[in-house]
């Protein structure tokens, strides 16, 4: 975990027209958020005892978990296989995972009704083994704190060498200083442990976030349920893993008015192909052999979500990627990886509000004015808080002409 | 179906502590779910129910922490003309089906939770805050709850419902069996000692079944042949007689295996003794080792595509 000299916090003006939209959203979305903090769940979605999920739990849950994959497949492919090349996208795709994370979270606390019990399957006396929401549970509380732990070194490299409180302060320099290289030096030791933690933990709750409806088989569409489904949810994670990163950095590039970083990008385009086809054969397979293609074409909302998000963003982005032309596009490039990203959104969406089809449902469920707020504005507050971190800290990589 | 899954056992460990139980948990756990021997339960002979909803009333006034509603609203048989479903404020309701060879004399069934044998609500929730007592009622903790509705999405009769205009407090709600009240005590349920008809009758699962079987055997025109609840999710708590077909009166079509034992095995699997974890975490280190770089090697192997210029 040494070759980052190349990481520099970004030197950019931070209040620019977009920040100033993200505030707006932000503001927007809190309203709503603090409006069902005051008046309760029923105020604000259109959550019913027939659809008791929705886009929260679909979108910034379930969702935020999928495209927080980055995190992990990166540094499986940065740290594990040692793929020194890869180490520039690490530190943005680990913010992206820990801001992640920790949105999910806060979105999660807009969605539970005891929001102030979150902690509760923390404790010894309530551990629930057979609940697989408790395992997914456990899993993301357990691997946020390895994500802050692997953001350490960072914070440590911003810091070292240039403590410098003012006036009688200043006594503190040197032994925050010291306490700081023995941090930096002490994580870089045991950095490995929680890497692979990262990587463990990870596998498990993504893939424990596609048992969870399996407890429903009576109420998915059968389309949607499979004893796979841990399988599909964990596949299809490490399959976005990637594309998100190149979305991510071609945005990055663009809003920073710098060169998109395709020496990186193009070689790990071509990851994903193989990834993408294991999940794309799985989720084929697994369809022939339950017989449930005879749903395809039967003209439901389930079959139509089908089609769009399997068809039309998986596999089209996945035959898009197997071009060497669409891999060294910038332009191309973005396009299949966004197709992608938002294939697993939809995915993931669909899974959780869409295919649940409780029996005695009078409506189908579709999200209110207000769930769409909030979810909109987390995400602009996760972006505010991202740009502002990689000013202060030296997360993506320093511009061309520095190196 | 035999079901004999070890459930006490890991619903008393959690993740990892299956070993401190040692033997004897292991002796326990091996007893088949389906033998809970004394578990009691309720037989709904749907087709003496006149619809008079004196059991929706005794259910309204015994639960005190319900929203109390006037005598007079239980007389309003306008409901019937709608189906209605269990609500954060009602445990109970009846509704009215028409019978297609006598439209004088329509079909009445009431509904409430199952108190299913091997509960998806109970499997499902993340606090242990739904229990499954031996008795047989499914008992919920509203001070462990956190309020993630799983338990909602896995109940397959769409039982448990929301408060979803509570703020601060808000509670899953569904049918307690009356539990604290009477059925500890040995006592039947105030809906089943409020009804006229004496519809509804409680005693020891087992020997429903047997009072539903000679029934069915003694009055064939009068049922289907059927008793909803016997094998339905791996056996539920309340059994059903009907002179209609079950679906015709709003009972899901449902398999006879419980919903946990399709999300169970796999949790078990992930997680049995630590083993699979921790072996991913030992290849993962393994391949880490390995793969470390002999020499400075820092070029990427399929780098043979450069960015266009
Ligand atoms: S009917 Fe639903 S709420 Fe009642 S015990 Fe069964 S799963 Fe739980
Ligand atoms: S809402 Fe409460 S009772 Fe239901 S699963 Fe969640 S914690 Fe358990
Ligand atoms: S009290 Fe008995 S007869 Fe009256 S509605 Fe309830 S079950 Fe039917």
């Amino acid at each position: 975990m040494s070759s980052h000299e190349h990481a520099a916090p970004l030197d950019k003006r931070f209040f620019t027209t977009g920040v100033k939209i993200l505030i707006a959203l932000m503001i927007t979305g809190l309203g709503f958020g603090l409006y069902r903090m005051i008046f309760g769940l029923g105020s604000v979605t259109n959550l019913t005892d027939q659809y008791p999920w929705g886009l929260w739990i679909g979108v910034d849950v379930a969702s935020g978990v999928a495209l927080a994959a980055g995190g992990f497949t990166s540094a499986f492919l940065a740290h594990i296989f040692h793929r020194e090349h890869y180490h520039a996208i690490v530190r943005p795709a680990l913010l992206t995972a820990m801001l992640g994370y920790t949105f999910v979270g806060i979105g999660l606390m807009f969605d539970l009704g005891r929001w102030y019990n979150i902690w509760h399957p923390a404790l010894p006396m309530m551990w629930q083994g057979n609940s697989v929401l408790f395992e997914v549970g456990m899993c993301v509380m357990v691997y946020v704190s390895v994500l802050y732990f692997e953001f350490i070194p960072i914070v440590t490299e911003r810091f070292m060498g240039r403590v410098n409180l003012p006036g009688i302060l200043s006594l503190l320099n040197e032994p925050i200083d010291a306490t700081l290289r023995v941090i930096d030096t002490v994580s870089g030791k045991i950095m490995f442990l929680f890497v692979i933690a990262g990587v463990v933990l990870s596998c498990l709750h993504q893939s424990s976030l596609g048992t969870l409806m399996v407890i429903a088989p009576y109420k998915m569409h059968p389309l949607y349920w499979s004893l796979l489904s841990p399988l599909f949810f964990l596949f299809s994670a490490i399959a976005v893993g990637y594309p998100m990163v190149i979305f991510e950095s071609i945005i990055a590039s663009k809003s920073f008015g710098r060169e998109p970083e395709m020496h990186i990008l193009t070689p790990l385009a071509k990851f994903t192909p193989y990834l993408l086809g294991v999940y794309i054969a799985l989720k084929i397979g697994d369809m022939i052999y339950r017989g449930s293609y005879v749903y395809l074409l039967e003209g439901s909302i389930q079959s139509w979500m089908f089609w769009f998000e399997f068809g039309l963003l998986t596999v089209v982005p996945f035959l898009m990627f197997l071009s060497s032309r669409v891999r060294q596009s910038a332009g191309w490039l973005f396009t299949a990886a966004i197709m992608y990203v938002v294939g697993v959104l939809v995915n993931r969406a669909t899974v959780f509000f869409v295919a649940y089809q409780p029996p005695f449902a009078e409506k189908a469920y579709f999200p209110a004015i207000g769930e769409f707020a909030l979810t909109i504005g987390l995400v602009s507050t996760l972006m505010l808080v991202y740009r502002a971190i990689v000013t202060i800290f030296p997360v993506l990589p320093a511009p061309e002409e520095e190196c | 179906m035999g079901i004999d899954r070890r459930d006490f056992l890991k619903r008393l460990a959690g993740i990892g502590g299956v070993a401190l139980l040692g033997k004897g948990a292991e002796a326990y756990a091996g007893q088949p779910l389906g033998g809970f021997p004394d578990h009691l339960g309720v037989l709904v002979d749907t087709t003496l129910c006149v619809g008079c909803r004196s059991c929706e009333k005794a259910c309204n006034e015994i639960n005190q922490d319900l929203p109390r509603r006037p005598q007079e609203s239980f007389q309003d048989m306008s409901v019937f003309e709608g189906r209605r479903r269990m609500s954060a404020g009602s445990y109970t309701v009846v509704n009215r089906y028409p019978d297609p060879k006598d439209s004088e004399r329509p079909f009445y069934s009431k509904f409430q939770c199952m108190h299913c044998l091997d509960p998806g609500c109970v499997s499902a929730c993340i606090v242990g805050a739904l229990t499954k007592d031996p008795s047989g009622a499914v008992r919920y903790d509203a001070w462990k709850c956190i309020g993630c509705r799983y338990c909602m999405a896995a109940c397959p009769f769409q039982v448990p419902a929301y408060e979803y205009h509570n703020a601060l407090t808000p509670q899953v709600r569904k049918c307690t069996f009356c539990f604290e009240a009477r059925t500890s005590k040995g006592e039947m349920p105030a809906c089943v000692e409020a009804c006229p008809m004496e519809v509804m009758t409680f005693g020891k699962r087992r020997e429903l079944i047997t009072i539903a079987k000679s029934r069915i055997k003694k009055y064939p025109d009068r049922y289907v042949r059927h008793i909803y609840g016997e094998h339905e999710v791996g056996g539920t708590g309340w059994l059903y007689l009907s002179g209609l077909p079950f679906e015709d009166i709003d009972f899901p079509k449902l398999g006879n295996t419980s919903v946990p034992s399709y999300t169970e095995p796999i949790q078990h699997a992930i997680f049995k003794h630590w083993i699979p974890p921790l072996t991913w975490f030992g290849v993962l280190g393994l391949l880490m080792w390995f793969m470390k770089p002999v020499e400075n090697k820092t070029e990427p192997r399929s780098d043979e595509e450069g960015p266009e210029k």
